[in-house]
């Protein structure tokens, strides 16, 4: 397959290197507004605030570096849920691989489909969520996605869903760039799960808008893909409204450079969200970056931010998270914990806890940490006969495991567990 | 069963010595307390030999049934069936007890060339051997040692031990913060695992503990040596006079 398909290959500017999709007046409107904005926002460099830790070049830079493919005998993610599957290969839906497009309480469109139709739901939604995230941290690579993205699903979910949504991103070129914009809207008292994994291509857009109305429950699990010299950037822009739940958690493993942007709104009360992540880091080319901004702007809500590194050979992990409490949030419930555990002295781990609270009646906490493993517990375990690598592994899964207990569903968390634990002995 | 010659160890991170030549010869079946006074080597004797990092061995040599212990790593030593009873068990916060137990037991299986136990062969043990220390179901669940009381930490220990079925055990004041009743459930443990073939060696600071595990031998040690040697009469005459006397007519 040739990746560089829908790229102009003479470009020297990113936002000339892809071309922007043409549909319905209104979409094109949406995705000219984001173009604008991204020319205005420029290219993020590691002279701005939230790149400071991470240097996006690997990301801006054109034509991507390539990344070599991953081949193991290892059963896809996800296999023994029972859940609807849909594949995209290097960034393009691949209907071949992929189960109907049905799921009971849900209706799901690809984007092509949606942005072509004169009307639509989407219109009010597609770009909206990743605009409104653009204040006060601009996210142009988000903009760059919402212009020039060809590629996703539109998701309207209308009940409860009993089975989730597992989209399977395969990276099968070794030069693929790739953008994917996801948009999906959760219906009052609808209830949804989307699991996504793999890597997804040589270098990732990814762009996820999220509506998740009064009373609804969204939740997602996400792991990105073992391929080493994968460059991964996503996005995910949340707006919870009364009484809903948002929980999404992250795995990664491997990957040369990973951002995980998540941007999440209160706008109704009493509402509660998580966003947590585990990470295991390997060798001096991983670079790995989540960076959050939770804004309550509604009383009642309580937010969670979970994410637990474990890094060696030199592996580094950034953790930039904000809470922003509006003065009319009060009764905010805001817990922060970012936790790194360095297995040798080469490698990094870089926090940066923000909280900016304008209400008064507020508990907010955070906290963050770094650390060897702890001897004694070693010690403990070897003198109970257990060999000393098997009883770091031990150690390791234990710390990742307070941000999987973050997953609602017990099927995910074991699942998520059980890949965990036999890729402490594979890389 | 354990044969300690001339062991003599220091600090690995500075300059101090604290086992001055210990010797000590514990035979097939036997009990042996240690005691002594605070500082006296009696805990790094049992580090040295479960193999405890920041120690270095600067002479002598201790041997389990004629295998050189210090030569091995210490999940060698357990599989060669040394048990370390800790004084204050670690607490592993997000390692179930169970999983630990099942992951411990079939390492050692391993080691030494046997069938692994099923998780239904495992459970089959576990509880009946938790039941005779009372240990429930929701204390095998929890984390290890984690949000565990004092008297539960160390039956958790004796716990271990009974699982691990190990030939030597080594407790290392197993009483500390145990109220008169946890002493009495940990000590029956630990008399339930005298075979007549296993052996003991208990280090305490009182002698209370050996009204409830009677000693075949008891020994005096100070300053990194052991400096008295005798039977269970030695344990009481300590517990009426302190280490005073004996320290005075050691010198």
């Amino acid at each position: 397959m040739n990746s560089l398909i829908g790229k102009n290959e003479i470009s020297d500017t990113l936002a000339d290197f892809f071309i922007q999709p043409n549909g319905a007046t209104w979409a094109n409107n949406i995705r000219s507004e984001a173009l604008v904005a991204f020319n205005d926002f420029g290219v993020p460099t590691k002279r701005d605030e939230y790149w400071k830790y991470t240097n996006p070049q690997k990301l801006t830079m054109i034509p991507t570096e390539p990344a070599a493919l991953f081949s193991n005998d290892e059963p896809p993610m996800f296999e023994s849920i029972d859940r609807v599957k849909i594949v995209f290969v290097d960034g393009i839906l691949d209907l071949s691989q992929s189960d109907d497009l049905i799921l009971e309480g849900a209706t799901i469109e690809t984007l092509v489909d949606a942005t072509s139709k004169d009307i639509h739901w989407a219109k009010d939604l597609f770009g909206s969520l990743e605009k409104n995230g653009q204040k006060p941290v601009k996210r142009p690579l988000a903009a760059l996605n919402t212009a020039m993205a060809a590629e996703g699903l539109v998701i309207r979910i209308t009940d409860k869903c009993k089975k989730p949504l597992a989209i399977r991103y395969i990276h099968n070129s070794e030069t693929s760039d790739a953008l994917v914009h996801n948009i999906i809207k959760i219906e009052s008292n609808a209830q949804f799960t989307l699991l996504e994994s793999g890597a997804g291509a040589a270098r990732f857009n990814s762009v996820l808008e999220v509506d998740v109305a009064d009373n609804a429950d969204f939740h997602h699990v996400r792991t990105q893909g073992r391929d080493h010299e994968r460059k991964t950037v996503t996005h995910i822009f949340g707006r919870l409204g009364k009484e809903s739940i948002f929980k999404s958690f992250t795995m990664t493993v491997n990957g040369t450079l990973t951002r995980n942007d998540a941007v999440l709104e209160f706008t109704g009360d009493n509402a509660r969200a998580t966003v947590a992540g585990a990470t295991a880091g390997d060798g001096e080319s991983f670079h790995h970056d989540d960076t959050v901004f939770i804004t309550h702007d509604a009383v009642n809500c309580e937010s969670r931010q979970v994410f637990k590194k474990v890094l060696r050979n030199g592996a580094t992990g950034v953790f930039q998270g904000k809470i922003l409490v509006k003065a009319d949030a009060q009764k905010t419930d805001g817990y922060q914990i970012s936790q790194g555990l360095l297995l040798d002295d080469n490698s990094n781990f870089l926090a940066k806890p923000e909280l900016e609270i304008y209400a008064d009646d507020v508990a907010c906490s955070h906290g963050s940490t770094v650390g060897a493993i702890d001897e004694d517990a070693i010690f403990y375990l070897v003198s109970r006969g257990v060999p000393r690598k098997q009883a770091q592994d031990m150690l390791v899964l234990a710390f990742l495991a307070e941000a999987i207990d973050e997953i609602d569903s017990n099927d995910l968390a074991d699942d998520i567990n059980d890949r965990l634990a036999a890729w402490m002995n594979r890389r | 069963m354990l044969n300690i010659k001339n062991l003599k160890v220091g600090l690995a991170e500075e300059d101090k010595q604290i086992l001055n030549g210990v010797d000590l010869n514990i035979g097939e079946g036997e009990v042996h307390a240690i005691m002594g006074p605070n500082g006296s080597g009696k805990s790094t004797t049992s580090y040295v030999l479960a193999g405890k990092d920041g120690y270095n061995v600067t002479a002598g040599s201790a041997e389990l049934n004629g295998e050189n212990l210090l030569d091995m790593d210490p999940e060698e030593r357990a599989a060669a069936g040394l048990f370390l009873a800790f004084q204050y068990p670690v607490e592993i916060p997000g390692v179930g007890n169970m999983t630990f137990l099942r992951t411990a037991v079939n390492a050692q299986r391993k080691a030494r060339g046997e069938k692994e136990l099923t998780a239904g062969e495992f459970l089959k043990i576990v509880r009946e051997k938790a039941k005779s220390l009372k240990i429930d179901a929701e204390m095998l669940k929890r984390p290890v040692n984690v949000g565990f009381s004092g008297g539960e930490k160390k039956r958790n220990e004796i716990l271990q031990m009974a699982m691990l079925e190990p030939k030597m055990c080594v407790l290392d004041e197993t009483d500390s913060g145990l109220d008169v009743d946890a002493m009495k459930l940990v000590a029956e443990g630990v008399n339930a695992l005298r075979d007549g073939k296993r052996s003991f060696l208990v280090i305490t600071h009182y002698q209370r503990l050996l009204d409830h595990i009677k000693p075949d031998v008891v020994h005096i040690m100070a300053n990194g040596k052991i400096i008295k040697t005798g039977g269970p009469e030695l344990a009481l005459e300590v517990e009426q006079n302190g280490y005073a006397d004996i320290l005075a007519e050691v010198a």
